[in-house]
């Protein structure tokens, strides 16, 4: 553990002398900033908020966190040399960029909210609940890019792969999930499209968020059956544990990764 | 000698109309049987709690410091068979539910001429319930039901083959549908606020040339339903807050020649949903915040919507025909992205306000799921710029740069 805090110490000034968080933090305060002053509701906000949410922060973490691994390649080899574990030195290099990452965001969001304060309290759940689908797929996406930038040794190739991976997850699956529901369209696809949305992180994210706002009621059948399923404690369960294993999963097949490559 | 006591007969002015006295030891009925046609009943403050008060000659049953006119659970308060009877100021409690019969506080049953106004019905199965009816007025009664399940509770207000109703100032909450009418002609409802019902807030099948103004309809499970019926007008009403999977605001189903003026849609899953309604003329309506403003399901023709805002709407417009005979102009959309190059106010280019996705999901239910998804807004943008899936032929042409005051 004392290792990693020291790794992780040496991790955390370089990216804040990067100011690449500063930019980033000051970037969700802007953007929440202003969705609360124009959309007068703070509802109308955490709605504006998600669709940056679900953008932003996949494609930050995972080409920040692909190039940070590149950037950081000598570092980590110089301390591979020296007597740390393998296992110790990624969990310092990975919680030394996902923490400040996860924090950044969680404060550029948090203080504007905390500033305007909330017409309902209501909104104080569904702002905790953005904030851990942020927090979430900050781990998920940095531990991607770590996963990347560990199997492909050329920069350029690990950077178009961290993009070709965000643009799947943001976009094309949502376009394969469109497709499947007009080509199955004559059986019940509820569940089937659970299921699709838990395979992947953005997209229960978005429809975790959904559920809080009242946006739900919007989606008729769709939304009572979703509100069934993740009403229940086994589904709203179900829900969370495909979260964690979506922050927990990428990291843990990188540091597998870690722990075998030949630097 | 005790009946005398106890029913004070006092000679008005007018010589022919009598005013009859009832306390609480003795019956509003026993009045009834002893007046004579014009006469008024007062009722003393108290309770009574007797069989069902049949009403068969042309009184005036006036109510002093809110008498209780309780039914027990058990029976209908007051049957009114005669013509010209007015009831004021009356507490009518306890009717209890029937499955078997349409109980009500207040019955009204081929007569002409009644007044029902500022009384108070409570823990009613049916609360005013008028069948056969004519030229009555009913004004500024609360209606407040006991809200339980749809199946147990009835109507606030009761309209079976009437005629030339007015119903004016009413307050009606947790009936199942607020106001309902079956075969009524040229009626007036206005004015009135009814909320919290368990079903619509009006309800009104086979009922033409009747108008509506300046109700507010709020909350009801279902929204306000209007079937098969012909030339109605609606104005200045509020249709608010009607949330819920299967909720709308209006719903128009089979009905011709709709007048739909200066009304606020607000909140609702849907706005106005138009079903098999022809000849919807829709002007200065204002549309906020609901989940899809207008549906106009397929077999809905030749409606216009003029002069209409369009505000913070998820969808605008949804349909599931391509083709369309209903016409949008000078309708002002929050979502218009044109320009007005000669400033005249008007856009310059024409504005479509079915989106992809809106298709999309009345084709295919379940791709709901994907609302709010970043691959619908590229999708809707896409086609926004190169039209070929949604239909050309609805499309406002002359979309206003600015909200309609």
């Amino acid at each position: 553990m004392k290792t990693i805090a020291k790794v992780m110490k040496y991790e955390l000034s370089d990216v804040v002398r990067s100011r690449w968080l500063v930019a980033y933090t000051l970037f969700f305060v802007i953007v929440t900033d202003g969705l609360l002053r124009f959309s007068g509701a703070s509802a109308n906000a955490e709605l504006g908020l998600l669709n940056v949410v679900l953008v932003v922060i996949p494609l930050v973490s995972v080409v920040f966190g692909t190039m940070h691994v590149y950037n950081a390649r000598e570092f980590t080899e110089l301390l591979l040399a020296q007597p740390i574990g393998r296992r110790q030195l990624f969990g310092g290099l990975y919680l030394g960029l996902a923490i400040p990452l996860s924090l950044g965001f969680a404060a550029g969001v948090g203080i504007p909210f905390a500033l305007h304060g909330f017409d309902d309290p209501v909104q104080r759940r569904t702002l905790a609940t953005l904030l851990g689908i942020g927090v979430v797929l900050t781990f998920s996406f940095t531990g991607v890019a770590f996963a990347l930038a560990l199997r492909l040794e050329d920069k350029a190739k690990g950077l178009a792969a961290a993009i070709a991976i965000w643009l799947v997850t943001t976009v094309l699956y949502d376009g394969l999930v469109l497709l499947l529901g007009a080509m199955f369209a004559d059986y019940p696809l509820e569940r089937p499209l659970i299921a699709l949305m838990m395979l992947n992180p953005v997209d229960l994210g978005r429809v975790l968020m959904l559920l809080q706002l009242d946006v739900s009621a919007l989606m008729g059948y769709t939304g009572a059956s979703l509100k069934s399923f993740f009403g229940t404690s086994g589904g709203m369960l179900l829900a969370v544990g495909a979260l964690l294993l979506w922050a927990a999963l990428p990291p843990l097949a990188a540091l597998r990764r870690f722990g075998r490559k030949d630097f | 000698m005790i009946i005398s006591a106890l029913l004070v007969a006092l000679t008005t002015l007018g010589g022919s109309r009598d005013t009859i006295v009832v306390t609480p030891r003795s019956t509003v009925a026993a009045a009834i049987a002893r007046a004579h046609a014009g006469d008024v009943i007062r009722v003393e403050p108290g309770t009574y709690a007797e069989p069902m008060i049949v009403v068969d000659k042309q009184v005036t049953l006036v109510g002093e410091g809110w008498p209780v006119l309780d039914g027990q659970s058990a029976h209908q308060i007051m049957s009114i068979t005669a013509d010209d009877v007015t009831v004021r100021g009356f507490v009518f409690r306890n009717v209890g539910t029937s499955f078997v019969e349409d109980r009500a506080a207040l019955k009204v049953t081929k007569a002409r001429g009644c007044t029902i106004s500022d009384n108070r019905i409570e823990r009613a199965f049916f609360g005013i319930y008028l069948a056969a009816a004519s030229d009555c007025r009913i004004t500024n009664n609360v209606i407040t039901g006991a809200g339980a399940s749809e199946a147990a509770a009835g109507n606030g207000i009761h309209l079976w083959t009437s005629n030339r109703i007015h119903i004016e100032g009413n307050r009606i909450s947790g009936q199942r549908d607020g106001i309902y009418f079956e075969f009524v002609r040229e009626s007036e409802v206005i004015g009135n606020t009814s909320e919290h019902n368990l079903r619509y807030g009006l309800h009104f099948m086979y009922s033409d040339d009747c108008r509506y103004v300046d109700n507010v309809f709020r909350a009801n499970s279902a929204g306000v339903a209007v079937m098969m019926t012909k030339r109605v007008t609606m104005t200045g009403n509020h249709f608010e807050s009607n949330w819920g999977s299967a909720s709308y605001g209006l719903l128009l189903k089979e009905v011709y020649d709709v007048r739909l003026e200066r009304n606020q849609f607000v909140r609702n899953t849907v706005g106005l949903l138009a079903d098999g309604a022809n000849r919807i003329v829709a002007e200065h309506n204002e549309f906020r915040r609901n989940g899809w403003a207008v549906k106009l399901l397929a077999s809905t023709d030749e409606g216009h919507f003029r002069a209409n805002n369009f505000i913070g709407n998820t969808f605008d417009v949804a349909t599931n025909n391509r083709e369309s005979s209903n016409e949008l102009a000078g309708n002002y959309w929050d979502a218009y992205r044109g320009y007005d190059l000669d400033h005249n106010g008007v856009g310059d280019v024409p504005f479509h306000p079915v989106r992809l996705f809106s298709l999309l999901v009345q084709t295919n239910e379940p791709s709901l799921i994907l609302l709010r998804s970043v691959f619908i807004s590229l999708l809707d943008a896409a086609e926004r710029a190169i039209p070929t899936l949604t239909p050309q032929a609805l499309a406002d042409r002359s979309p206003m740069m600015r909200p309609l005051p």
